[in-house]
């Protein structure tokens, strides 16, 4: 070893007394919650553990789900198109797009729904044919189209276009002007330059906040309960309304919601593992799971035969 | 190189000029970039477009397949004016979908590469072939493989471009502008973005394209490989041509100021 104590492979870290005193502090603090969780008779541990098994309450976390899963499907596509109209040298679609993400970002998603659900008062007939009074070819009564279902699905997938507008633009601006220009210089036409080319780099940077997005948007099916749509929240409420059991059910609408989000931020690492494809040094949890599997599954991948036979012919 | 530059395609003859620009005029904003440029470039001719920074050269390049729209003047690529339409006598700006068709015969190499990230070597290689111009995937996956046989990178068609180096990916990007079986080849800078060390790799594949035939228009500083690969040497400054002819003229005996000046430079 070095004499004078140079070497750095020698070197010790200093014992931090500040980290050990909030380690304490933390572990302190962490028993006093359990403790007051097992020890409080008020959390009626039991009737949550009935109820978080109820059919009553699967169906609506059913709602809920499926709810969430249109909503931000429309919310994306409509969002697709929405980024792409507003990074477009077209002044008109450009304008269109900017006007629409003003208003649906500029408004609480709770009012929105209240109208859509009340769109009757404003618009008692919605039909097809010629403008400004003339005659018309169909037309519906406003009240038969929009029941608690259409207007949550209104309601929140035209609020999500919004910022998944947002979301997308911001991946497509990340990804360098260098690539669609390769793109359109070898004969793409912009659109399959979007497709082919743009969008899946730009996936990268769309992931995580669509993550975000559909995590808020699992949440914010819960405000549907407004206008009498029987998701999770909804449905825990009347339960409680009849049964006074309030605290042990909103524990159970907690839970589901914190089992569904834990669920997605899961796959959501997973995806973004997908995507990040290209990218030197792609670590993490589902690279190594997925690296295993593939060892696992040895040729049988398509693709896989190739580099075998060349491996082959060079040995 | 198996490939020829003397196939000719429909409309066209060996001796009928494959780019043909008149007048080109370009200006960004107050600045003109291009101040009426006159260039033509035959089948199988190598042209190498020189000058100092900001003279307009890849400007030039950039207007051939449209990339950049020129503000007056014309020029055709194989006889066809890239981004315009003409009916009924009159001229118009082309559709986004007419564009695209004019230019899938042109392959065009990049300063900064432009390799498909999120595609390997080969995915690369075989995007435009099987996606724009119909070819079945085995055969252009087979067409790909001798491709990177031919610029040096056989066994890499699994790699990502992030995990080659700088001058594997422009062989690559090489690659990839001939799978589409181009009538003309566009070189943008190509050498500029490299270490010193890998600029010889790259500038070795465009001459042993220079001498296979293709058809070529390479922007660049470097003096060596005009003098060696090109057919025409244009020495540009100041938004026009100064001087054009064969490297041994341009280079070896320059006769205006400014083309002796830039080469002074080099020496």
């Amino acid at each position: 070893m070095d004499a004078d104590g140079r070497d750095v492979a020698g070197a010790r870290h200093t014992f931090r007394w500040g980290q050990w005193a909030a380690r304490v502090v933390v572990l302190v603090v962490a028993a006093m919650i359990v403790h007051f969780l097992v020890t409080n008779p008020n959390f009626e541990w039991g009737t949550v553990w009935a109820w978080f098994r109820a059919p009553s309450i699967g169906r609506a976390l059913w709602t809920t789900l499926w709810l969430a899963a249109v909503s931000m499907v429309l919310g994306t596509l409509l969002g697709v198109f929405l980024a792409v109209a507003r990074m477009s040298a077209n002044r008109l679609l450009n304008g269109l797009a900017g006007v629409y993400i003003w208003f649906f970002r500029g408004t609480p998603l709770l009012v929105q729904l209240i109208f859509w659900f009340n769109l009757a008062a404003l618009l008692p007939q919605i039909g097809i044919g010629v403008p400004f009074g003339g005659p018309k070819l169909v037309s519906w009564s406003t009240n038969d189209l929009i029941t608690p279902l259409t207007a949550a699905i209104l309601g929140l997938a035209l609020n999500e276009a919004a910022y998944m507008a947002e979301v997308i633009r911001g991946g497509l601006l990340s990804v360098d002007p260098g690539q669609r220009e390769a793109a359109r210089a070898f004969g793409m036409s912009s659109g399959r330059a979007l497709r082919r080319v743009v969008l899946p780099q730009a996936m990268r940077a769309i992931i995580p906040p669509t993550g975000n997005q559909l995590i808020s948007m699992v949440k914010a099916t819960s405000q549907v309960s407004v206008i009498a749509m029987a998701d999770l929240l909804y449905t825990v409420q009347s339960v409680y309304n009849r049964t006074f059991e309030t605290i042990p059910l909103l524990i159970v609408a907690v839970l589901w919601y914190l089992i569904v989000t834990s669920v997605l931020n899961v796959v959501q690492a997973f995806i973004e593992d997908h995507y990040a494809r290209g990218e030197r040094g792609t670590t993490g949890l589902p690279a190594m799971v997925r690296r295993r599997l593939r060892g696992r599954r040895g040729a049988g991948r398509a693709g896989a035969p190739v580099t075998t036979i060349e491996q082959g012919d060079r040995a | 190189m198996s490939q020829t530059g003397t196939t000719t395609r429909a409309g066209t003859t060996a001796d009928h000029p494959v780019v043909c620009a008149r007048g080109v005029r370009k200006s960004f904003g107050d600045l003109q970039v291009l101040k009426g440029i006159d260039l033509d470039v035959r089948r199988g001719e190598v042209v190498v477009v020189l000058g100092p920074s900001g003279s307009g050269k890849s400007t030039l390049l950039r207007c051939i397949n449209h990339l950049e729209v020129m503000d007056a003047g014309w020029i055709t690529v194989d006889g066809v004016q890239i981004g315009y339409e003409s009916r009924g006598g009159r001229l118009f700006h082309a559709r986004d979908s007419v564009i695209a068709r004019q230019r899938q015969r042109v392959g065009m190499v990049f300063q900064q590469f432009n390799l498909f990230g999120h595609m390997t070597v080969l995915e690369n290689l075989i995007e435009a072939p099987v996606g724009l111009h119909g070819v079945p995937r085995d055969e252009a996956v087979r067409r790909a493989r001798r491709l990177l046989a031919q610029v040096g990178l056989e066994g890499r068609e699994d790699s990502y471009p992030r995990q080659l180096s700088g001058g594997q990916q422009q062989r690559v990007a090489i690659a990839r502008a001939l799978a589409i079986e181009p009538d003309l080849l566009l070189f943008d800078e190509p050498t500029s973005a490299l270490d010193p060390e890998l600029v010889g790799e790259v500038l070795g594949t465009m001459r042993e394209l220079a001498a296979a035939g293709y058809t070529m228009v390479v922007v660049t500083h470097e003096i060596s490989f005009a003098r060696e690969a090109a057919d025409t040497v244009v020495f540009m400054d100041d938004g026009v041509i100064v001087e054009q002819g064969p490297p041994e003229d341009v280079l070896g005996n320059p006769q205006e100021e400014r083309t002796k000046a830039f080469l002074q430079r080099f020496l």
